[in-house]
């Protein structure tokens, strides 16, 4: 957990990057908001809230009485979600700043071969 | 609204010596509060009003929706934790436990002895014997097994390591999810408890400087830091609670959340961004409080 953002976002990104590594798959049950407060030690009702946005998104379903559960559909959802952020905070960052050293796109392209192939 | 502390200009002198002052606030019920702020704050004074241990000068305050003072139906629902305690002379931690249980209507025996095995306490052996870890460890076991509607703990861990308030932390919020009632943590150890509250409330100099949701908190303050001119630069019509300067770099703290544009000058003017947490953002307003008006005057 950091500072620099509420607590209920950190919660629901975690569960997030557990559906998108296959942790938590869809289908299956995710653990209580009071499960997730005593394993973060945090506040049931900060917990609640993080999970509630993934409810909110889709992301998560509510079996009444039994418990909360990952939607179908919900990896592919979030890795299109992720991948927009991708390009916001990767790609559209590091042209600028290629701009900024006069990279072209064709040496950026290299580049990121040049990276791929990396040992 | 369901309120089950009411307090309106809540004020207490001790002869000239002012220790509260016009201070407001309401408690939800089934809520965790951290009542936070400096030792001689005036968190005490509070609580002791709360508990009906004090009398306030002038103001209104009202427990469960009645005014404190020898009333049997609120007593009978709150439980005080205090860092310190006196118990008589020949009682052993077993006795202080049968005590609390008929003195607390909710008390849950079971849950008591499994807390005394947690926290490794010696059942049979004398309250005056006792370390300071574990005289704060039976207070933390009453408060718990008392699962009185208002727990109150002040500074409820004098003399527990870390391992020991982590295990009070895990307990406190298993309890309280399982069984819903307003919690009160004072404490000074404000990083630590950050994470349980939410809402906090900030006294300082006997006067409430902070009434607000725990996690509205977080990222309401950033410092950034950086060469001082650009630093200055970016701080400009900002709400600045904390500045501090060493040779050309300046570090600056100020209140709002900032966004991607904010960011984005930042990173252009080569400063760095870093989060607030609540611990200090409670050093810095308790200071600005105290009269450093010149660190926000500028």
């Amino acid at each position: 957990m950091d500072d620099s953002r509420p607590i209920f976002v950190q919660i629901a990104e975690r569960i997030e990057n557990d559906i998108i590594d296959g942790a938590m798959p869809e289908e299956s049950q995710v653990p209580s908001t009071n499960q997730f407060a005593a394993f973060y030690q945090i506040n049931p009702a900060t917990a609640a809230k993080g999970v509630n946005l993934l409810v909110d998104q889709g992301i998560l379903y509510k079996r009444r009485g039994i418990g909360m559960f990952v939607a179908s559909g919900a990896k592919a959802r979030l890795m299109e979600q992720r991948k927009e952020h991708f390009y916001e905070q990767y790609v559209v960052t590091m042209i600028s700043e290629a701009k900024k050293l006069g990279i072209t796109v064709d040496q950026l392209t290299d580049m990121i071969r040049r990276g791929e192939n990396r040992p | 609204m369901n309120n089950i502390v009411e307090i309106t200009g809540l004020t207490k002198k001790y002869r000239d010596q002012i220790a509260v002052h016009n201070v407001s606030f309401a408690l939800e019920a089934n809520k965790i509060y951290g009542l936070l702020g400096r030792n001689g704050a005036g968190k005490t004074t509070i609580m002791h009003m709360i508990t009906a241990q004090a009398f306030p000068t002038s103001g209104e305050l009202k427990v469960f929706g009645e005014a404190p003072y020898e009333n049997n139906r609120v007593l009978s629902q709150l439980c005080f934790i205090k860092e310190s305690q006196k118990y008589p002379d020949n009682y052993r931690v077993v006795d202080v436990l049968d005590i609390a249980e008929t003195f607390f209507p909710n008390w849950d025996r079971e849950f008591a002895y499994a807390l005394v095995k947690d926290f490794q306490l010696p059942l049979k052996r004398r309250m005056k014997r006792l370390s300071r870890g574990m005289l704060s460890a039976v207070g933390i076991i009453v408060g718990l097994a008392s699962r009185a509607m208002l727990t109150i703990f002040d500074e409820p861990y004098l003399g527990l390591d870390a391992v020991a308030r982590s295990l009070f932390y895990d307990r406190l919020l298993e309890d309280y999810a399982e069984n819903p009632r307003t919690i009160v943590l004072s404490t000074h150890l404000i990083d630590e408890v950050s994470k349980l509250l939410e809402h906090v409330l900030v006294i300082d100099n006997g006067e409430l400087i902070l009434n607000e949701d725990a996690e509205e908190l977080r990222g309401q303050a950033s410092t950034v830091v950086g060469a001082a001119a650009k630093t200055e630069a970016f701080a400009i019509g900002r709400q600045i609670i904390h500045r501090e300067s060493m040779g050309g770099l300046a570090s600056i703290t100020f209140m709002g959340r900032l966004d991607a544009e904010d960011r984005k000058q930042a990173e252009q003017l080569g400063l760095e961004i870093a989060p607030v947490s609540l611990q200090q953002l409670v050093v810095h307003l308790s200071k600005r409080n105290q009269g450093n008006k010149e660190a926000i005057a500028l």
